[in-house]
């Protein structure tokens, strides 16, 4: 039996397609595109902007992979909805360095061989540059006492690491990653 | 067998791929956007046992962009397949949760995803079986375990030497499935034009992709290439082929155009293999010196209906200890669930961490230095073999590590140490890892502009291949790796192996070190300007790699942990691993001890919260994303140290090396546990030891 044909005689359910147009700045760019409403930013960014550095890990906010910052704040690209980003500024990690220059969270990375196959590698980034000013912007973190809760919050071990486990890396360079961006905070 | 003094200092040459990984610019296989292409997404079987009966498209292919859904009723017929797992859509059987029955592919993949959910399969159930245990009646003794080896072995008597022993240990040891997780999802991009097939795939090598999908589409690999230029970790689960490379070449042939897929995270456990959950008895068997009389270690296992995999638990005791006598066996069950297969130091992690939590059990029993025991035991030959050892460092990591640890300060009582509510212990495990090495194939050209290129197929699955490759060119041609180009990544280029049982440096880098050194020769003895299509050599390591080694070749090493276990809540935190490996020469400091840190960081998820049930009323896994499956995270990593002990072992391959990708993680989950047991007085024997497992000790 061709098991397709079943069901041939109903009505298939109507689905709405719906799109709109927004405008994003990315990497200092703007450009106005039309946009699926269910496409993700993390989507948009790969399949629209060809902007692939930004990665799928799980698609559901549990890897940090997609990392990206929007407004200068770390975000799970994936759980963000494109049409509700009319307007925003994106930084991804082709976006960070200064032409030829690595910016400083990257260099340590090249450094401290904060990498392995790299995947997670871009989002550990952007969440790097981003959680530094999170910090600087007096964000206090599970680990930060009830008296360094006023200002900035200065950043030993132990802080990284507690604001750096949204972004999961399955080669374990952890000790790497920690040692990278303590050499920026020095 | 070579005899050559390796030369190569090791020196901690930055990855060359880095500046691409930092900055975005890696390629990995869902990083292709060819013109025109389509999307595909998987539809999983939602029963263990049965058959697919009905299915109704009409819904998902009215969904707008909307291009094809294919099932086992339309999709592209495939010649019997040289893994049955990549059987797909070729009949209605489902045997087991999560196979893919159909394929939605569309314009985008919001509009594949859609469809999918607009997807009606219809199922005729069997009853299904997915529940391990030691006594199930269909257990039986396979010919072999996972990497050829008898599944049983016996020396001695055992029964009679452990009745006389005046110290035993008697312990059964418990861990469920694991995953392997690489952050990259498996993912492929296919093309066909003009009868030729391209495929980027997520896979730790592509020549045996390539020739799985030859072999599954009736072609001629010639008319395969197979690109894995960039892959985001693989940990054994992209070691062999698996479906997304022939469901996106079957999509790109239904739909004649180029289609991308990837596999949805919640996917991947029940389609890339696993780590198969094991119940293994360890019973030891020693004199009042400590001195070992007899080694049981008895392994139950699960495989599928699919294909038999046994995971070869009991392997690493026939290296291990000396004792007169031993048994080694594996017995298996098939059961309906998803195929298991590699993961991370398949066998050695799971099988060290029962001998090395019973070696521990022995210790205590003695009352003798967990460390002093190993010592003890250490065979004059492989014990199994009675082949001499090419290098053995075991004792020297051992002593080496204990002195970097501190492990000597230690008061040797249990639950004895306390810092307000955590309770702290220190424990030691040792570690083991074969040596292997396959024929590879690799080709030097030197061009008239004096520019040197190294062609081979090998992978970069994060290990740092194109770095080290490089400085073995280097050194062969006596010049700097930085003047050395390095292709890999693709099957246009030298056939090689896998990325896979700790090997790649081994058998890559032989032939690479083979045809720069050729080369080098060639270029000695020419005078004046090369000619305008430079001189080019290749080498093949088929001859040397031919024979088996008259001598057993395994590296070492011994992992020293400190725990805090939480009283009040059971937690458990590591703050200290240190692991010292004798593993051959390193090559490159700093991407090798990447390397073996990372390991230990995936043995930190194994001890502690890494473990996956499977339901038995759905017959599925009860963990199958990354909120339900903890693997670790960065505040999981305190402190982690790697060190080696320098080996000079001529037995090995023109660099000295053996392999170093596994076996950070091989010791770590039992110096964990023996580390908890010392903390706590509680030995558990079962992972992961999760704070409820805990608790019930504590209170």
């Amino acid at each position: 039996m061709d098991s397709l044909a079943l069901g041939a005689d109903l009505e298939p359910e109507p689905v709405v397609d719906e799109h709109s147009t927004v405008t994003l700045f990315v990497n200092g760019e703007e450009t106005t595109l039309t946009v699926d409403h269910r496409a993700t930013v993390l989507e948009t960014l790969r399949e629209s902007f060809g902007l692939t550095g930004a990665k799928k890990g799980c698609d559901h906010g549990q890897c940090g992979a997609c990392t990206v910052l929007v407004d200068e704040r770390r975000v799970n690209s994936c759980l963000l909805l494109t049409v509700t980003q009319d307007g925003a500024v994106i930084t991804t990690v082709e976006g960070l360095a200064d032409g030829e220059s690595l910016h400083p969270v990257q260099q340590a990375f090249v450094e401290r061989d904060a990498l392995q196959c790299g995947f997670c590698t871009p989002g550990q980034i952007c969440s790097a540059v981003g959680m530094l000013r999170e910090a600087a912007d007096g964000h206090p973190s599970h680990v930060t006492g009830p008296d360094d809760a006023t200002g900035p919050v200065a950043l030993d071990a132990a802080e990284i690491r507690e604001r750096m486990s949204g972004n999961l890396c399955r080669c374990g360079a952890y000790p790497r990653i920690v040692e990278a961006i303590e050499d920026v905070i020095e | 067998m070579t005899t050559q003094a390796p030369q190569f200092p090791g020196a901690p040459v930055v990855r060359r791929e880095a500046r691409d990984k930092v900055t975005g610019t890696a390629r990995y296989a869902a990083d292709r956007i060819p013109a025109g292409c389509l999307y595909a997404w998987t539809v999983p079987a939602t029963v263990a046992a049965g058959r697919v009966t009905a299915v109704r498209a009409v819904d998902a292919l009215a969904v707008p962009g909307v291009h094809s859904v294919l099932t086992h009723d339309n999709a592209p017929r495939l010649q019997e397949p040289d893994d049955p797992i990549l059987a797909v859509l070729q009949d209605e059987r489902v045997p087991h949760h999560g196979m893919p029955v159909a394929l939605v592919i569309a314009d985008s993949l919001e509009a594949a995803r859609t469809g999918a959910g607009e997807l009606h399969i219809e199922y005729e159930r069997d009853p299904h079986d997915v529940t391990l245990t030691e006594d199930h009646p269909g257990l039986y003794t396979p010919e072999e375990a996972n990497g050829g080896f008898p599944a049983v072995r016996n020396r001695g008597d055992v029964e009679k030497a452990l009745a006389a022993s005046p110290v035993q240990v008697d312990a059964t040891y418990r861990m469920d499935a694991l995953h392997n997780h690489p952050m990259e999802p498996h993912a492929a991009t296919a093309e066909w034009s003009d009868g030729h097939l391209t495929v980027h795939d997520s896979s730790q090598g592509s020549d045996k992709v390539r020739g799985s999908l030859a072999q599954a589409f009736g072609m001629s690999p010639d008319h395969i290439t197979v690109v894995s230029e960039h892959v985001g970790g693989g940990f054994g689960s992209k070691g062999t082929t698996r479906p997304q490379g022939v469901l996106a070449a079957m999509a790109a042939r239904h739909t004649g155009r180029p289609v991308k897929l990837v596999f949805p995270r919640a996917q991947l456990a029940e389609v890339v293999g696993h780590r198969a959950p094991t119940i293994q008895r360890v019973r030891l068997g020693a004199d009042l010196d400590g001195v070992l009389t007899a080694v049981s270690h008895e392994v139950v296992t699960q495989t599928s209906t699919v294909k038999e995999f046994v995971e070869q638990a009991a392997v690493p005791a026939r290296v291990m200890y000396a004792s007169p006598n031993s048994r080694t066996g594996h017995r298996v069950v098939a059961l309906d669930v998803p195929s298991p297969s590699w993961m991370r130091a398949p066998g050695e992690a799971s099988g060290m961490y029962a001998l090395e939590s019973a070696m521990d059990e022995l210790a205590s029993a003695l009352g003798l230095d967990p460390v002093e025991l190993r010592l003890r035991n250490e065979p004059a030959t492989e014990p199994d073999s009675g082949r001499p050892f090419s290098s053995r460092g075991l004792a020297a990591c051992l002593r080496d590590g204990a002195a970097r640890f501190g492990w000597h300060d230690r008061d040797p009582r249990p639950a004895a140490r306390q810092e307000g509510r955590w309770l702290i212990g220190t424990g030691v495990a040792s570690a083991t890892y074969p040596v292997l090495v396959s024929r590879s194939t690799a080709s030097a050209h030197a061009a008239p502009d004096g520019s040197l290129t190294i062609r081979v197929n090998a992978t970069d699955i994060g290990t740092g291949a194109r770095t080290v490759l490089a400085q073995i060119a280097a050194d062969a041609l006596g010049t700097d790796p930085a003047a050395v180009h390095v292709d890999i990544g693709s099957t246009d280029l030298p056939t090689a192996p896998l990325a896979g049982g700790s090997s790649g440096t081994a058998s890559w880098g032989w032939a690479v070190h083979k045809a720069a050194a050729d080369l080098a020769a060639r270029l000695a003895g020419h005078s004046g300007p090369l000619p305008a299509e430079g001189i080019t050599t290749t080498a093949d390591t088929e001859q040397e790699t031919a024979d088996e080694s008259p001598y057993a070749r395994h590296a070492f090493g011994a992992h020293f942990a400190e725990t805090a276990v939480d009283a009040v809540t059971g937690e458990v935190r590591v703050r200290r691993l240190l692991g010292v490996y004798a593993a051959g020469r390193i090559l490159n400091a700093r991407t090798a001890r990447s390397q073996f840190t990372g390991g230990m960081v995936m043995g930190i998820g194994m001890a502690l919260t890494e473990g996956c049930g499977i339901d038995p009323v759905f017959g599925d896994f009860t963990a199958k994303d990354l909120a339900s499956y903890h693997v670790p995270v960065c505040a999981d990593t305190a402190d982690i140290q790697a060190h080696w002990i320098e080996e000079d072992d001529r037995h090995l391959n023109p660099m000295g090396s053996k392999g170093i990708g596994e076996i950070g993680i091989v010791g770590t989950a039992a110096a964990i546990g023996n580390a908890v047991r010392h903390a706590t007085g509680a030995r558990l024997r079962e992972l992961p030891l999760t704070p409820d497992t805990l608790l019930p000790y504590l209170l």
